[in-house]
């Protein structure tokens, strides 16, 4: 098969017609997930590429809970801080960082202690300096607050524990933004599609002063 | 549900394969074409690369963007079914030493995800003159008709270099370096290192005459398997088309408990348990052939006592299970300044290495017997899980846009704009390298735990010795050499607090050696034809024949002596010695 024909495969596999013929497999045996499965309790198909047990894990994370309404909406401030809207994209929120952040944590809850006890640190901090909840204060405070824990080799000792739960807020907002749909457009990635790779392009190559694509 | 019982099958096939993998793909496949009837069993469901791909997902099409879980150990995306641990199927270690087990459970096995780095081993490891590792029975003169023919069947990339210990193959075009690679590439050379075009396992042009195959397209996902077979994949290659012949009959979950012998010791066929019903099966061949990779086939070797077999069946010798070995592994990473701000194009290119380097030290006396190869990275990759943590690690190294350095971190506006000016800037590096198949370095069965099967489960001893670990401390040294010349702005060396980053014993998923070839049967379980010396009718062609491995990729070789075992299986019957 060349490429063309690849491709043309490709495209029509989703429908499982084609060159490549489908195998049977012996009766008593199981596949890696049925076409008519319903384990993930929606219209449509199920993901043939999950097994069974997969698909119910992650329907049961999506559907937990372990942030506070109060939690999620201070979440919300700080990922918009750290990611705001610009000329090119929108901001964090926009791109659903916030609820990323909610599954990440159930799907792996080494980060929920972190979080959870470093808003509550962040809430202290707004407390005693501003008499507010980090949410509540007014935004020049909380840029002042974040200045105080954003830049791990300035911050002062004392702020060792902030600079340790932003260093990983900024770390989740960043996967969360650029693996949306709208941070892989923002960021430039234009691969994830058929394409004949001869190497790195005539103009680039020249830029970084080099003559063929073998350098 | 009382009612268990051993369920007997009346068939008797002319051979019975335990094992899907690269192995036990390529027996099944050969001796169907042949026109033998041939039973497969896989102990995992399942798997057709063109159905149960995800490849093509963007990462907003997994909830944790294509992080890994305790069933996805190499992320969402990956195509294996299985990981370090599998519930209901421990394995154990010994004496406080480590040993990390990863076991495929599906058609194909561990060749649905893996590298496609598809090296030979070449004369000197055949025939090692260091004195420290061991020589196999057969040479590479033995072995090179099967890869070349594995080649020409499979399809392989790369350039032929005529490097002494590195044996070209019959090479498709090789994919150009991505603009990362060709900045390691210069600063190896520079570094004395031989860096050549990767050796893979994809195909970068169409394989003539074969119409089921399709052309690499240049996703870069092969860890994801591939839905045009534009990879090798021993469900894809080998097994779908064996089946295809109407002579292979495949039974997947089916767990294999032993091995069933006569009372003259000849194999008669295997038991095993019928994962859908729980039931207990019993079938016949008469060829047994494990493919069930190098622990489980000496697992289950060990798990097959009889009267003429007490310490296991092959296993006279008492090598079964000794003699593991996995290749040493150490990494190094790092940024190229140099590529901030760069434009934006499809540099996927293909899901193996585009550029390694072969060991380039050949017999030089160094404190560790052989050497390593290097195997290299890096582009503008699809976004995932850790896209750019730790960037507080990266802007305040270098000037921003106004020229003026930038306190490390932030937020706002300027972070957004820092994630843009450095995607694309990172690389990695990975040693893999030769480990000295030693005798205390082995698997046995643990006198007291059973999996869920109530099989009998492997305990590992496994320890690294100096040599491994100076290896991994000369890894070392050479990354941040060529780092250095690559103008890169290098992440910290490993040192002697790790052992130089040497991985874990099993970490590579490289382990082979369990069951070793040899022409003297006290000293091996094995001859040169991977067949039992005390059962004629009993072969082992996963990677467990391994006497002593290189630097290389176990894969290419398991290949090649499957196919030649296979050959010999045929020609013993044509004599009727099997």
């Amino acid at each position: 098969m060349n490429r063309r024909e690849s491709l043309k495969t490709l495209g029509i596999g989703a429908v499982a017609t084609g060159l490549l013929v489908e195998v049977g497999c012996k009766p008593g045996t199981q596949k890696a997930t049925d076409d008519k499965s319903t384990a993930t309790g929606k219209e449509g198909p199920a993901d043939p590429s999950r097994l069974p047990n997969e698909v119910a894990r992650d329907k049961k994370l999506a559907a937990e809970k372990f942030f506070n309404d109060q939690e999620i909406a201070t979440i919300t401030v700080l990922v918009d801080i750290i990611i705001p809207k610009d000329e090119k994209s929108g901001s964090a929120s926009d791109a659903k960082v916030p609820e990323f952040i909610e599954f990440i944590v159930n799907d792996m809850p080494e980060h929920q202690t972190p979080l959870r006890g470093g808003l509550r640190w962040l809430d202290l901090q707004c407390l005693n300096r501003y008499n507010a909840t980090f949410k509540e204060a007014t935004s020049a405070q909380q840029i002042e607050m974040v200045t105080m824990i954003a830049y791990p080799k300035k911050a002062k000792p004392e702020m060792a524990q902030g600079v340790a739960f932003f260093s990983r807020l900024r770390d989740l907002t960043a996967t969360g933004f650029f693996t949306s749909e709208m941070g892989v457009k923002d960021i430039g990635y234009v691969g994830n599609s058929p394409t004949k790779w001869i190497g790195v392009p005539a103009d680039v190559l020249k830029a970084h002063g080099f003559d063929t694509v073998w350098g | 549900m009382s009612d268990l019982q051993i369920k007997k099958s009346s068939t008797v096939y002319d051979a019975v394969i335990v094992g899907s993998g690269a192995g036990g793909g390529m027996a099944g496949y050969v001796l169907a074409h042949a026109g033998l009837k041939v039973l497969m069993l896989e102990a995992g469901p399942f798997f057709d690369p063109q159905k149960n791909s995800s490849q093509l997902k963007f990462p907003w099409e997994s909830p944790r963007r294509g992080a890994s879980t305790y069933t996805r150990n190499f992320g969402d995306f990956d195509a294996a079914f299985g990981g370090w641990q599998l519930e209901g199927e421990p394995y154990t270690t010994k004496n406080g030493t480590d040993f990390q087990w990863f076991r495929s459970r599906m058609l194909g096995g561990r060749t649905n995800h893996w590298g496609r780095i598809s090296l030979r081993m070449g004369p000197h490891d055949f025939k090692p003159t260091d004195g420290l590792t061991e020589a196999w029975p057969i040479t590479y003169d033995d072995v090179k008709p099967f890869y070349d023919k594995i080649d020409r069947m499979i399809g392989v990339f790369g350039t032929v270099e005529g490097l002494e210990n590195e044996p070209d193959g019959i090479f498709l075009p090789p994919p150009a370096p991505r603009l990362n690679e060709i900045y390691i590439k210069k600063g190896a050379i520079k570094a004395g290192v031989t860096t050549i075009s990767g050796r893979g396992s994809v195909l970068t042009e169409a394989l003539p005459d074969n119409k089921d195959r399709g052309a690499c397209f240049f996703c870069g996902q092969c860890g994801r398997s591939c839905k045009i077979y534009g990879d090798f994949s021993s469900s894809s290659c080998l097994v779908i088309p064996a089946l295809k012949t109407g002579n292979l009959t495949l039974i997947t979950n089916a767990m294999v408990r032993e091995v069933l012998t006569d009372n003259e010791g000849l194999a008669t066929g295997v038991s095993y348990i019928n994962k859908d019903d729980m039931q207990e099966y019993q079938v016949k061949g008469k060829i047994v052939i494990l493919g069930a990779s190098a622990g489980e086939s000496a697992r289950l070797l060990l798990n097959s006592k009889s009267t003429k077999h007490p310490g296991g069946l092959a296993n006279s010798s008492g090598v079964v299970g000794k003699y593991l070995h996995d290749s040493t592994g150490s990494g190094a990473g790092g940024w190229l300044p140099q590529l901030m701000d760069r434009k934006r194009y499809n540099e996927d290119g293909v899901g193996s290495v585009h550029i390694y380097s072969p060991w380039w030290l050949g017999k030089k006396k160094l404190d560790f017997p052989r050497g390593y190869h290097i195997e290299y990275g890096g582009g503008l990759h699809m976004p995932g899980y850790g896209f750019m943590d730790g960037i507080e690690g990266m802007n305040g190294r270098v000037p921003g846009r106004d020229g003026k350095m930038k306190d490390a971190g932030g937020f706002g506006a300027g972070l957004k704009d820092d994630y843009r000016r450095f995607y694309g800037v990172g690389f990695g590096m990975a040693g893999r390298g030769t480990a000295i198949a030693r005798e205390d370095n082995y698997c046995e069965i643990d006198p007291e735990v059973v999996d869920k099967y109530g099989i009998p489960v492997l305990r590992f001893h496994y320890k690294w010795a100096s040599e491994e670990i100076q290896q991994a401390k000369h890894m070392q040294d050479t990354f941040q050499e060529i780092m250095h010349n690559m103008g890169a702005i290098a992440n910290p060396p490993e040192g002697p607090e790790t052992n130089y980053g040497l991985q874990a014993p099993g970490v590579i998923i490289h382990e082979v050696g369990t069951v070793r070839m040899g022409d003297d049967p006290k000293k091996s379980a094995l001859n040169k034809y991977c067949q039992a010396h005390d059962c004629n009718n009993l072969f082992v062609v996963d990677a467990a024949p391994f006497v002593q491995q290189g630097d290389k990729n176990a894969t290419w070789t398991i290949l090649a002596l499957s196919m030649r075992t296979s050959e010999y299986i045929l020609a013993q019957r044509k004599k009727l010695n099997v």
